[in-house]
């Protein structure tokens, strides 16, 4: 096409053939809104297609060698762990109000295996806003408080020395343990971590030191495991205010547990340490299940969409699946399971492989119906787990600090007997060993495997070389509409007595213009960054908002919303009022607006996909159809035909949807059904972000509100 | 004829060998009359550990005099080690291979035995050279690899300047010409132990040697091979400086314990009962015929022998056995299978916990039909804590991320050495003196200046504190840091720590070794406490000196412990990306000389011409292609044709 308006161009003026890169450029800007169409759609097709495109997980790294050693869990070690259950079971009736003495049982049993045991204390941190501490690596600088005995928790930890082993790595396993109001469920989790602690002390192929943590859960499980992580990565060598002994005296009585008698090992209050952590599990049963068979459900994300090695959770799941026999599952969205909509794509979906199958029978893409709508559930719960940045689990904590980690919820089948109990002892306990001992195989760290991807179910995974693909096409268009929207705002703003509508007009325009039209941009952007500078703002009031005493979530919500507002307002009348001075060429401000608006969304987004792939994701799926589609409502309703009236609805719906707590409302509303949404539950959502450093509440802040607050402008536009 | 030359022949034999008598004799004679001539002995301790484990500590030493008459031959001095000793003129020398931890608080950190042989996992060599001081480098480094093959170990990784450094004060005997280097990844195994114990004279064949059955050695928790040797008395022309050779092998080992199988419930509490054969599955029958003596010792320490005697005392309280301290020992509460030859006490003057008492049997009195199998049998109870260094020295990083990190050293005080010190801590002034040693290498970048002293959790001045420091910055790919401190503390201390801030360097990409992901060693660092003298001080004295393992407790060295090794992560490059950069790098150039030469070969005004020219023509586009393909196809025929015929 290009060639043609060229050729006729090139009678009146012979000039330079336009390289083919700038001409693939100017081609693609002149059609502009077929291309955006065009990749905003593959984009999403793209992403709905990624289940199809799945692939099976295999295990990368050659060391691990899962399950080539025959389980040495033996049912002398379920004897064990069974008796230590019914301790914990039976003093739990006796209970004391601090749960000192399954502590102190515990501690026992640890030091009867020859195993270091330790205690540490804690205390509860509560959340705090810290405007700075996004991205920054988690330090002990936190400010003390005076802590009284009633705040405290005690983890009891237990460490076994591989015996021909040089220290220098451990894997850590991880129980949490409520002992104030413990169920059969912990106990049992327990139960099985002392199977597996009793049979590794007397193993001879240890590599690597075990650590064993029971984690007091009494606030909060992650809170007693990034505590001890916390002591253990990052000391506090002075402390002003510690916590000593005879402060409460509840500790005291630990302390009786001095040396063990028979295998001479010793308890102490110190902090034990064993050498840089390979791998961390942490282990769960869960108290009542309504299972028809016994399962295991992984957890994988941590804090802003990491994930552990894929080599860790396929070791799990090939040991539990091929060697132990347990069904495996991963978090799904379960109201997506009965969407009939996601049903006739799956047949579709189905249909289009059996052709192509039929077409080339090398060809295998195709799925069936139900393994997609399983698939696309799993994929959906594990971007949107990953979107929200919030760990799943207590192994959060220690993927802030580079380990791999998950944890294993083990749903049993619904039985009540004794030998039920065994069976799940065994049969964990086995599960256990093989991961342990796998890991223990390993010479470096893990690395082989992937790092970024999505499951789709616990044996397919889709990785980022495929995932980015639907991204990539979904933001494709903003620069080239951005581009597009400039070169229209400035040949019209210059040349609007010319007649040329083709954008290789503006190229010879004549030196002047160009000049003025250059410059035009500059106050559209100015507006968008202090539009920008304003989310900022924005961001930052839940501080001051926190330190307000008993505030309710519903009034802190109130009281964000209100402080936005005014800040906005005040910003508009310092700063923004001399840009809405008149201008020569209102018409096109909007355009220019828009292409600047288009544009830092493209920059935030690109960003974003950086640090959280998912959260970049979703936020494109809002805001780029609403950032496109963006147009004076004026425009449109002078205009009176029926596509710019269906535009039109189409912009406000959009212009609804996109807003944040609108699209949180809608959302939670779609999930957990519309009764339960009130204000309140999403100034508790923001909270939750930001104690658990999400980097989404900064994207929602610095991108997502400004680009939709520049939106709303747009569509107001008077023009 | 041939029955002529019979007699004869028998003659010549008889002659012979009366001559080649008379020879030997005349030879051990002259031997005699230098009063020096070669040793070797042979000697194990056992002694019970508290924690149901048994330590045994094989002791040879093998020593050869200076002499002038010798020349180059040795009757059992090993002659690989003599020459070595005297081409690299090596003063001392120490190498190490160990397997496992020293567990220091459970198997004691204050006795002869843990200061001298525990040591950090891997090879850990140091050496004191008599050479100029610009040759030292030279002959560590052909050291190194003199002794890599000798000992079929990668020995020689430690020739590069990156991995050995030159403790000035701190290390025990400091010399300005000492060299030291660790490789804490060294795995050891039985091929370091065969050359080790081929320098014995009768290898494993005879004596005690015998019962280092590999299997049962190798199983044990910890496993330390050392060789010491010293030379001495060189100097004067033409002599040949006489050499010490220690080698010791300290193995930690568990007993089977299914003895009785558990039978009682109070059994579970009696410690193990061992023999020798219960350990290593072998027994002695008989001493090596060349070793001079050849003793098994029994160690009970301090802890035990307190706790022991404690326990007797309550017997004699409550039953009137009729025990009196004079045969205590002869009857105390275990059981030996054999009787000991000679019982030692140690001579205690400054420890009021006990005093440890050794057993000593020997092994000349045993023989092929009657082998020494050692057993020991507990009779009662007893639990016992081992004597340790007055500070239980830990070390540990701190920090996470690929960019920055901190090593501390966290020193706790140990209770048991609290009575010790209060004895010192009468006066006002009582300072309890640590050395502290650490080696880190070049690309752990340590910021010297951020060492931070905390004392019983308050952060000091580090003036207050250390009292001495020596710091040798690490140069890139050229050298290691090497931090040598001497720190005052109070007695009273209770725990102390050093942190020291590092940032992680980059490496080069043919710098990384095979599984770099695997992370990168910062070598054990030392920890020395001078005030205190790791030493047994026995009775009776003409038989302890002729025993070396005896003197060897009786020397004053001061109580060592070694830290941890520690595992840094560092950053380490994806190594499939080299194929990834080639790829786009090829990419990048050909896109980017593709479009210069393109710049370079156009001739603008000739193309704006041409353009004119085609206007004029207004010829199509497709039928010029055309045409250019009916010409192609034209010559490619025509050129077939051509061949054809």
């Amino acid at each position: 096409m290009a060639d043609t308006k060229e050729k006729s161009e090139s009678n009146e003026k012979p000039k330079p053939r336009i390289r083919p890169i700038v001409r693939l450029g100017i081609f693609l800007i002149a059609h502009s809104f077929l291309v955006s169409v065009v990749c905003c759609t593959a984009g999403v097709l793209a992403l709905f297609l990624l289940p199809v495109l799945a692939k099976n997980t295999y295990i990368s790294e050659n060391a691990l060698m899962p399950g080539s050693a025959s389980p040495m869990l033996a049912n002398q070690h379920v004897l064990e762990g069974n008796r230590l259950v019914n301790d914990l079971t039976s003093s739990n009736l006796k209970s004391s109000e601090t749960g000192i003495e399954s502590q102190r049982i515990i501690a026992r049993y640890m030091l009867d295996l020859g195993a270091e045991a330790s205690i540490h204390k804690f205390h509860r941190q509560l959340n705090h806003f810290h405007p700075l501490h996004f991205f920054s690596s988690p330090d002990s600088g936190i400010i003390e408080e005076n802590y009284s005995c009633s705040s405290y928790g005690i983890n009891t930890v237990g460490i076994i020395r591989a015996p021909r082993g040089d220290g220098k790595e451990a894997i850590v396993l991880v129980t949490p343990y409520n002992a104030l109001k413990s169920g059969l469920g912990e106990a049992l989790s327990i139960g099985i971590a002392y199977s597996v602690f009793s049979l590794l002390s007397q193993v001879t192929w240890l590599a690597k030191d075990i650590i064993w943590l029971v984690a007091d859960s009494r606030y909060g499980e992650y809170a007693a495991v990034s505590a001890w992580l916390r002591d253990y990565q990052t000391p506090k060598f002075s402390s002003l205010s510690t916590l000593d002994a005879e402060m409460c005296p509840d500790i005291d009585n630990l302390y009786d547990l001095k040396v063990n008698s028979i295998t001479g090992s010793k308890f102490s209050s110190s902090f034990k340490r064993a050498g840089t952590m390979a791998a961390a599990l942490v282990l769960k049963v869960r108290n009542k299940s309504d299972q028809f068979e016994d399962t295991i459900s992984i957890y994988a994300e941590a804090s802003n969409g990491q994930m552990p090695n894929l080599d860790l959770i396929n070791v799990v799941n090939y040991l539990a699946v091929h060697r132990q026999g347990l069904h495996v599952k991963v978090e799904k969205l379960w109201s997506l399971l009965n969407s009939s909509w996601l049903k006739i794509l799956g047949e579709i979906f189905e249909s289009l492989g059996k052709v192509a199958k039929s077409l080339n029978p090398k060809w295998k893409f195709g799925i069936t119906a139900t393994e997609y709508v399983e698939g696309t559930a799993t994929l959906a719960s594990s971007l949107y787990y990953q979107a929200l940045g919030l760990p799943t689990g207590p192994h959060g904590a220690f993927r802030d600090y580079q380990i791999d980690a998950i944890t294993l919820e083990i749903l049993p089948k619904f039985s009540s007997d004794k030998v039920r109990h065994s069976d799940i002892l065994l049969r964990g306990g086995r599960l256990i060993e093989g991961v342990i001992r796998s890991v223990n195989n390993l010479l470096e760290k893990f690395h082989q495997s992937f790092f970024l991807y999505l499951l789709t179910s616990p044996s397919k995974f889709v990785s980022v070389g495929v995932y980015m693909i639907a991204f990539a096409l979904l933001i494709a268009p903003l620069p080239i509409v951005a581009a597009s929207l400039y070169v229209d705002a400035s040949s019209l703003g210059n040349c609007s007595k010319s007649d040329k509508s083709t954008p290789s007009a503006s190229l010879d325009t004549d030196e002047h213009s160009i000049t003025i039209g250059s410059w035009m941009w500059l106050n559209s952007a100015k507006l968008v960054f202090l539009v920008h500078l304003w989310g900022a703002i924005v961001s930052l009031i839940p501080y001051v908002i926190c330190q307000i005493p008993d505030c309710t979530p519903t009034t802190s919500f109130m009281i964000w919303v209100l402080l936005s507002m005014l800040s906005f307002l005040t910003l508009y009348s310092v700063l923004a009022s001399p840009l809405s001075c008149a201008k020569a060429s209102q018409e096109k401000e909007w355009a220019l607006v828009k292409s600047v608006t288009i544009s830092s969304v493209f920059i935030g987004l690109g960003l974003m996909s950086v640090i959280n792939f998912a959260t970049a994701e979703i936020g494109a799926l809002l805001m780029v159809p609403m950032c496109l589609l963006a147009r004076p409502l004026k425009l449109d309703v002078r205009a009176g035909t029926l596509r710019s009236f269906s535009r039109m609805i189409g912009n406000l719906v959009l212009g609804l949807i996109a807003f944040p707590p609108a699209a949180f409302f809608l959302l939670k509303g779609m999930l957990d059904g519309f009764g339960s949404v009130n204000v309140g539950a999403f100034w508790i959502w923001v909270e939750s972000l930001w104690a658990w450093n999400s980097a989404t509440y900064l994207f929602i802040g610095m991108v997502h509100l400004p680009c939709w607050v520049l939106c709303i402008h747009i569509l107001l536009h008077t023009c | 004829m041939a029955l002529l030359q019979r007699p004869f022949f028998v003659l010549l034999l008889v002659l012979t060998h009366q001559f080649m008598q008379y020879w030997i004799a005349f030879g051990s004679v002259n031997e005699e009359g230098q009063k020096q001539e070669e040793e070797f002995n042979e000697e194990l301790l056992l002694k019970p550990l508290p924690d149901r484990k048994v330590l045994a500590h094989f002791h040879f030493q093998s020593s050869a005099p200076p002499s002038t008459s010798n020349g180059r031959h040795h009757h059992i001095f090993p002659k690989a080690i003599s020459q070595l000793v005297q081409k690299f003129r090596v003063k001392e020398m120490e190498l190490s291979f160990t397997q496992g931890r020293w567990n220091y608080e459970s198997w004691g950190g204050f006795d002869p035995i843990p200061s001298s042989n525990a040591k950090p996992p891997g090879v850990e060599l140091w050496a004191v050279f008599d050479v100029p001081q610009h040759q030292i480098d030279a002959s560590w480094q052909n050291l190194t690899h003199t002794l890599s093959g000798l000992f079929c170990a990668s020995i020689n990784f430690l020739e590069s300047t990156t991995t050995y450094s030159a403790p000035e004060w701190s290390f025990p005997p400091a010399s300005g010409n000492l060299r030291y280097g660790t490789l804490p990844r060294e795995a050891v195994c039985t091929e370091n132990l065969t050359p080790w114990l081929k320098l014995l004279p009768c290898r494993d064949k005879a004596g005690i040697a015998v019962l280092l059955d590999r299997p049962s050695i190798y199983r044990g928790f910890y496993h330390s091979q050392r060789l010491h040797l010293t030379s001495t008395g060189s100097g004067s022309e033409g002599m040949v400086s006489g050499i010490i050779l220690e080698q010791t092998l300290t193995v930690v080992l568990q007993p089977n314990s299914q003895r009785a199988g558990m039978a009682y419930a109070s059994e579970r509490h009696i410690q193990p009962s061992w023999s020798l054969t219960s350990i290593f599955g072998k027994q002695v029958s008989g001493t090596c015929v060349l070793a001079k003596s050849s003793n098994v010792y029994l160690l009970l320490d301090r802890g035990l022998v307190a706790e022991l005697e404690h326990l007797h005392k309550e017997n004699e309280k409550s039953a009137e056995n009729g025990f009196t301290s004079q045969n205590f020992w002869t009857k105390p509460s275990f059981e030996l299978s054999a009787d000991p030859d000679r019982i030692f006490i140690e001579e205690n003057s400054l420890h009021s916990k006990g005093s440890s008492v050794l057993y000593k049997f020997q092994v000349e009195k045993y023989s092929e039909s009657e082998p020494f199998d050692l057993s020991l049998t507990w009779k009662i109870p007893v639990v016992w804590l081992s004597q340790q260094a007055p500070l239980h020295a830990s070390r540990f990083l701190m920090g996470s991320g690929n960019e920055r990190g901190a090593i501390a050293i966290s020193l706790k005080s140990t209770q048991l050495s609290e009575g010790f010190m209060g004895a010192n801590a009468d006066d006002e002034r009582c300072d309890l003196q640590v050395n502290v040693f650490q080696v880190v290498p070049w690309y752990v970048k340590v910021y010297f200046h951020s060492l931070q002293v905390f004392v019983n959790q308050q952060p000091k001045a580090i003036s207050d504190i250390i009292e001495k420091i020596h710091v040798s910055p690490s140069k890139d790919k050229v050298s290691p840091g090497v931090m040598e401190m001497v720190l005052k503390l109070p007695c009273k201390v209770n725990s102390a720590a050093l942190t020291i801030e590092f940032d992680k360097g980059f490496l080069h990409i043919d710098e990384y070794p095979p599984d770099a992901n695997q992370g990168f060693d910062i070598p054990s660092a030392i920890i020395s406490f001078p005030n205190f003298h790791a030493s047994m001080i026995f009775l009776k004295d003409d038989s302890v000196n002729k025993s070396p393992l005896l003197s060897k407790f009786q020397e004053k060295s001061p109580v060592m412990s070694y830290t941890e090794a520690l595992l840094v992560p560092l950053t380490t490059p994806d190594f499939s990306m080299p194929y990834n950069v080639i790829t786009i790098t090829c990419t990048v150039f050909a896109l980017y000389f593709g479009s210069l030469l393109n710049v370079l070969r156009r001739r603008v005004a000739e193309e704006e011409r041409f353009l004119k020219e085609k206007a004029a023509k207004k010829t199509g586009r497709l039928s010029l292609l055309l045409s250019k393909l009916s010409a192609k196809l034209r010559g490619a025929w025509n050129e077939g044709s051509l061949r054809v015929s």
